[in-house]
């Protein structure tokens, strides 16, 4: 095995110091000078409504008062995927505090004081709460015109009804199947809205200078992709890419509600209408929680077909989405999980039907996960139900089933390598399988849950990374790059990939947050996708550094290449042992001949990484024919658990997962993801419970009633497990593991609350006051009282799974 | 009506101008030129706006600047000028934090915790960070370098 210096070392992260020392500088932080604009938007009270007139005239009487911005000015549409989205909207909100109208002033207080001066006359229309209603025939349409709106090639909006989106997956003969199994068993469940929470909340400074220039300063997971979709918006105004510069320094925490675009569209649209004057708009915490991206909720069913031997036969996953009032980036959530909502088994016959519903609520987009959270809730828990149904121990179940390399996936191609089974045993033997732990106290029961994961980064397949490296005097490095530092490692980790090509210290390295107008492209910073896709790129640039280096010495030396190495920052020679050359005597003035004439020059890289071989074509009716993912991260998690049967708190006594990283670049990296992202998957089963009242407006906008974990809430102890089999196409092996720390969280406790208590909950979140009114034999349906927490009020029992217009097989 | 309030700030004496009505966390962004405390939630959640006030913790978000009349303000920024103190330190090599968003208000709260309390416990810890909401680490790896931080004092005594 091939010994790496820097890479699979636990190096100190690069960015430890700017933020120990409060050098970090967040888009807040950056200084405009004395004439920055503050922006206020006006927000609609209704779900759903038709604006009838808007009068600014008394919000402009209001001393401070620089400009005023309606739909009027911006009417325009935009969107990732599908360009769903208004800027401002022109003639119906379509969600509670969707923004209508915004206020630029000299000072915060102004722009606040005047926004509550704009008058808006509505009509109220019926909203779309119900996702029952929402898919009856003759629904209450969210969208009038969806027919017209542009879009990628692989979304299939189904016009004169609320789907935005129906992915249809199908494999084998799904009649035969379930012919063929012992047991059928169908059940459903429910997993409602999440908010991100990142400590940061969004803000933008748009700059749109008197000579044409337009400098966006983002909070943001993704500072190519908002120039795209802003050169796009903004192209009636004769805006286009080169004139739009983006800068996104550190970001506060993103899981997925700083990618692509929400919020900073505004902030766009605003500075091009102040010329010459930098204006901010930041988010409140309220409006971070409603008008960003939400977590979707779903309601799903599972149909699933086994044999006494424990074989699955066949599985029928059907989930019905509440994505919200505008799903450009929603609708590709629930894409992915339609391609994938198998989970990681080998099931010869399959059929998915994952639909994308508009409704009256905040729009529905990625968070941490994308889609996998929620469709592993009810499918993990499935796989324990219906283990125990045919008597089987469900990891042994699970070991049965677990996918291997070379399976054929739900959609056709072939499975990539893989550590399933290894993450199976070893958390498996980590959390004591099989052993039973009795509490101490008789008021309390203590049970395990078992869960396996898997996702693949959702990614058009064209989502191209790229990488600029340079040597300075000294042989130090710089790499250019356009991932995002989220808190994740990723600069850290690139720096380690071109340590390793290049025999430089990561300590010797530079790299920054991008912009830009300098830094090399990136698609976005999404879908874990950035150590494996970016440091493809990076390991390339390093490369090509190399090569160059190695030209220049047999250029002036005569030594042939493929003798050439690097060593200790030096380049050697295997046929000449005592040649060293340090990269300081030669990277930048380049080598001096005996003629006093210098060969060479400054040695700069590139290196991009295309993922050629993938593909979104493929039959709408079967998902067949394509190769939309480029590979799968596995894993396992476990917990042991604790509940008061009193009381029906929760303790996690112990956690434990298992994530095939293929290769841990940084594998106290990769354990920081696991630590953190246990604590936020579970945060999303015990502690986070999101609440809108029945005509769609959010009861808990704020850290006192929306509790995320504080440093009381943590288990007693996790323990974070490293699987590589690595990746064919990674550098030096590795897979991207962010997001698949969170993914098994919600289903492993629900089944050590049913191990514990004996009692199957099928709708997240299982929060204490759940927990003890169904130990108590209370339906939670039946005394919540007048709210809900996601576009179904009802029993999920009684949901039918019918979607009606035109469309419907 | 604007009102003149002299505080240390990071032990420089400084005097301005407010309005009475000024928050201190505004006041110490916009007006004094200290970015470390952040807004997070402008209601006392979240505890990324937190200072030193006279040595404490205070939730920057939720006082008056004319409150700091005559008080000591520290943030980070005050710590971090010479070399990095113990805390920091250890945050560092335990690679604890992420994003970072809500690392002045941790390190603020931690160089409190062990100025009360230099042996703290785990629990002790943990109850010290419970005002400082962080969505990246899930605390452990925050919680592990602060008890690094005593292990490592005494065992240089």
């Amino acid at each position: 095995m091939t010994q790496f210096k820097y890479v699979g070392e636990s190096e100190r992260r690069i960015d430890g110091l700017d933020k120990i020392t409060g050098a970090a500088r967040f888009v807040d932080d950056l200084e405009f000078g004395p004439n920055l604009l503050h922006a206020e938007v006006v927000e609609s009270p209704y779900a759903h409504a038709l604006i009838k007139r808007i009068d600014t005239s008394e919000a402009e009487k209001v001393p401070g008062v620089v400009r005023i911005v309606t739909g009027k000015d911006f009417p325009y549409r935009f969107g990732l995927y599908m360009q769903d989205r208004y800027i401002f909207p022109t003639d119906r909100v379509r969600f509670v505090g969707e923004q209508v109208a915004a206020v630029i002033a000299r000072d915060t207080q102004t722009a606040k004081r005047a926004a509550k001066r704009v008058k808006v006359v509505y009509k109220e229309l019926e909203p779309v709460l119900d996702l029952e209603k929402a898919l009856k025939s003759d629904a209450v349409l969210v969208h009038l015109d969806l027919a017209s709106y542009p879009r990628c090639p692989w979304f299939f909006p189904e016009a004169g009804t609320n789907i935005a989106h129906r992915r249809k997956t199908r494999k084998g003969d799904l009649e035969k199947g379930f012919q063929e199994a012992d047991v059928i068993f169908e059940d459903t469940y429910t997993v409602p809205r999440y908010a991100h929470c990142a400590i940061e909340p969004h803000a933008i400074v748009g700059l749109y200078d008197l000579s044409g220039r337009l400098t966006l300063w983002s909070a943001s997971q993704s500072p190519y992709t908002q120039r795209h979709v802003f050169a796009q918006a903004l192209a009636p105004l004769g805006i286009s890419h080169k004139d739009i510069r983006v800068v996104t320094p550190y970001v506060g925490g993103g899981f997925g509600g700083k990618a692509g675009v929400s919020m900073e569209i505004i902030g766009v649209a605003l500075a091009a209408m102040v010329k010459g004057s930098p204006v901010k708009l930041r988010w409140s915490r309220a409006q971070e929680f409603y008008n960003t991206y939400q977590r979707q909720g779903v309601i799903a069913r599972i149909k699933m077909g086994v044999k006494k031997d424990g074989t699955l036969t066949a599985i029928e996953h059907t989930l019905h989405w509440d994505a919200g009032a505008y799903v450009e980036y929603g609708a590709n959530v629930v894409n992915a999980v339609g391609l994938s909502a198998t989970g990681p088994y080998r099931i010869p016959n399959v059929k998915i039907d994952s639909v994308c519903v508009y409704t009256n609520l905040p729009p529905g987009g990625p968070y941490r996960g994308f889609g996998y959270s929620e469709f592993h809730f009810g499918l993990e828990s499935h796989i324990t139900a219906i283990a125990k149904k045919i008597g089987m121990d469900p990891v042994e179940f699970r070991k049965r089933n677990a996918i291997r390399e070379g399976d054929t996936l739900a959609y056709g191609a072939k499975m990539n390598p893989s550590g399933l089974h290894e993450a199976i045993d070893k958390v498996a033997r980590e959390i004591g399988w099989g052993k039973k732990e009795v509490s101490k106290d008789p008021h309390k029961s203590i049970g395990k849950g078992f869960a396996c994961f898997w996702k693949a980064p959702a990614m058009p397949p064209n989502a191209a990374s790229a990488a600029f490296t340079k040597f300075n005097e000294d042989g130090s490095v710089n790499i250019s790059v356009s991932g995002m530092e989220i808190g994740q490692g990723y600069l850290t980790v690139m720096a380690q990939i071109a340590a390793e090509v290049l025999t430089v210290p990561p300590a010797k390295i530079r790299i920054e947050p991008p912009d830009t107008d300098r830094n090399a492209y990136e698609w976005q910073t999404v879908g874990s996708h950035v150590t494996w896709g970016c440091g493809n790129a990076v390991k390339a640039a390093a490369l090509d550094m190399r090569e160059k280096m190695f030209e220049v010495v047999h250029r002036v030396h005569g030594f042939a290449k493929d003798d050439l190495y690097l060593e200790n920052e030096k380049v050697r020679c295997r046929t000449h042992p005592d040649f060293e050359l340090a990269f300081k005597d030669f990277v930048i003035s380049g080598i001096q001949t005996p003629k006093g004439n210098f060969i060479g020059g400054p040695i700069l890289g590139s290196g991009i990484f295309m993922p050629e071989f993938t593909s979104a074509l493929s039959d709408p009716e079967t998902s067949q024919g394509g190769h939309p993912n480029v590979h799968y991260t596995v894993g396992a998690a476990a917990v042991t658990l604790e509940v008061d049967r009193e009381t029906g708190k929760m303790k996690v006594l112990k956690a434990t997962l298992a994530v095939d990283a293929g290769k841990a670049v940084n594998p106290d990296l990769v354990n920081s993801q696991i630590m953190g992202g246990m604590v936020q998957g579970l945060a999303t089963v015990l502690h986070e419970d999101m609440r809108y009242d029945l005509k769609g407006k959010l009861l808990n906008a704020n850290f006192t009633d929306y509790k995320i974990p504080t440093s009381m809430d943590i288990p007693k102890e996790v323990v974070p497990i490293i699987v590589e089999v690595p990746q064919p196409d990674g550098p030096y092996g590795a897979r991207g593991v962010g997001e698949h720390t969170m993914i098994p969280a919600a289903a492993m406790v629900a089944n050590a609350v049913e191990d514990a208590v004996g009692l199957r909950l099928k709708a997240l979140p299982i929060t204490a006051e759940r927990m003890a009114l169904a130990l108590s034999g209370i339906s939670f349906e039946d005394v919540k009282g007048a709210y809900m927490g996601f576009c179904f009020a009802g029993k999920a029992d009684a949901y039918a799974f019918r979607t009606g217009g035109k469309k419907q097989k | 009506m604007r009102k003149q309030i002299t505080l240390r700030l990071n032990d420089e004496p400084r005097t301005l101008e407010v309005q009475p009505n000024d928050i201190l966390l505004d006041v110490l962004r916009e007006k004094l030129g200290v970015k470390s405390p952040k807004i997070g939630c402008e209601r006392g959640d979240c505890g990324a706006c937190t200072i030193l006030l006279d040595g404490k913790t205070v939730r920057s978000c939720l006082i008056l600047a004319i409150e700091a009349d005559g008080h000591e303000v520290m943030t980070v920024e005050g710590l971090s000028r010479g070399s990095l103190t113990p805390v920091q330190q250890a945050l560092l090599e335990h690679n604890s934090f992420q994003c970072g968003f809500c690392a002045p208000g941790v390190v603020l709260a931690a160089t409190e915790l062990l100025g009360d309390n230099p042996h703290p416990t785990e629990q002790d810890v943990k109850e010290a960070l419970s005002g400082n909401l962080c969505r990246c680490t899930g605390y452990q790896s925050i919680i592990e370098a602060i008890i690094d931080v005593q292990e490592k004092a005494s065992k240089s005594l």
